[in-house]
């Protein structure tokens, strides 16, 4: 099994190091590609030293964009899984044969790693608790299936799942409206149990104050999602 | 003659000519061009003759007719900022792609250079 870990990385030369080390410890098979979403550091530099795969981005897309850049190389090169895999830190390297394992059995075609699966696992600030609660019973609704983690970027995919974020992938909120599109391209998915560690460097692009802010918008981006048109 | 309707004439021809010449000098695409060509002769032709005007204003209830002239140029703007909305998007999308393959293609030949570096020692 050809298995590609899609690493997004816009300024992390100061996790970089870490995170790739990780993987390197866990995944020895596993082949890493880092995709440099336009970063005015040396991200770059950090990666291609130790001997990952780089693809430079001429401009910051977001990190829809430098996601699906993974699962375009994944698709043209043939992977049979690709895993998406934070460059901030705080996805743990231990934590990747979970997310293959369902893959592994064909129960799935994407699998999504969940903070919130274990109870009492995971602190996060009251006004992301509250609005990760209702992303998760609005797009358990939409999805028939129990999603308890719908912002996380800890994801596997097999090829089918590839073919598809290769084609199309979303860029304003893709998280969580990859998971829609998903659904109406009837790709199955299943949530697993993972750990996350707190972040390591850099700081999270969304704050309390924008919470509410955030939440109404991917609202809105969950709903017009579901008025596309899918194949 | 009313004051208002020539204002309207002039206003409306010179929409016209300002977009036949952006054209002309191939400063403005000609697909990009129609809505602008359209919105300007429909209301060249409603404020050149005031009793066509008059009639359409009534046929629709309007009663005091260059309300509907202004109508008219409402819904012509509205139309064509959603068409600038639309190609927007287009461009996005495909200033997205660019990059994509640009940054995919940079790294197949970094690949290709140095395999044959390498077979070349």
């Amino acid at each position: 099994m050809k298995i590609l870990i899609i690493v997004p990385a816009f300024n992390e030369e100061a996790s970089l190091p870490g995170v790739l080390r990780d993987l390197r410890e866990q995944m020895p098979s596993a082949d890493v590609l880092v995709v440099n979403d336009g970063s005015e550091d040396s991200t770059s530099r950090t990666a291609r030293d130790r001997g990952v795969k780089v693809v430079d981005l001429p401009f910051n897309l977001g990190i829809g964009g430098a996601v699906q850049t993974g699962y375009l190389y994944a698709a043209h090169q043939g992977y049979d899984v690709a895993v998406q895999f934070d460059g901030d830190g705080q996805h743990l390297g231990t934590e990747i044969e979970k997310l293959l394992k369902p893959l592994e059995e064909g129960v799935a075609d994407i699998v999504i790693g969940s903070r919130f699966l274990a109870p009492g696992a995971y602190k996060a600030p009251l006004f992301r608790t509250l609005g990760i609660w209702i992303f998760s019973v609005v797009l358990s609704r939409i999805l028939s299936t129990a999603v308890t983690d719908s912002t996380s970027g800890f994801r596997a995919a097999n090829r089918k799942a590839i073919e598809f974020f290769a084609g199309r992938y979303p860029d304003d909120y893709p998280e969580v409206e990859a998971l829609v599109l998903s659904h109406k391209a009837a790709l199955r998915m299943t949530e697993v149990s993972v750990a996350m560690r707190e972040r390591t460097a850099g700081k999270s692009s969304i704050t309390p104050l924008r919470s509410v802010y955030y939440m109404t918008k991917v609202l809105m981006a969950i709903f017009i999602d579901l008025l596309k048109k899918v194949r | 003659m009313d004051l208002l309707k020539i204002l309207a004439i002039i206003g409306s021809g010179a929409l016209l000519v300002v977009v036949i010449e952006l054209i002309r000098r191939g400063r403005l695409k000609e697909r990009y061009s129609l809505l602008w060509l359209l919105a300007g002769a429909v209301l060249l032709v409603l404020s050149s003759s005031r009793g066509f005007l008059e009639y359409v204003s009534r046929m629709v209830g309007i009663f005091y007719p260059p309300s509907f002239l202004f109508l008219i140029a409402f819904l012509f703007l509205l139309l064509i900022t959603l068409h600038f909305s639309v190609v927007l998007s287009s461009l996005s999308e495909r200033s997205k792609k660019l990059a994509q393959e640009l940054a995919l293609v940079r790294e197949e030949l970094e690949n290709l250079k140095r395999s044959g570096l390498d077979s070349g020692k």
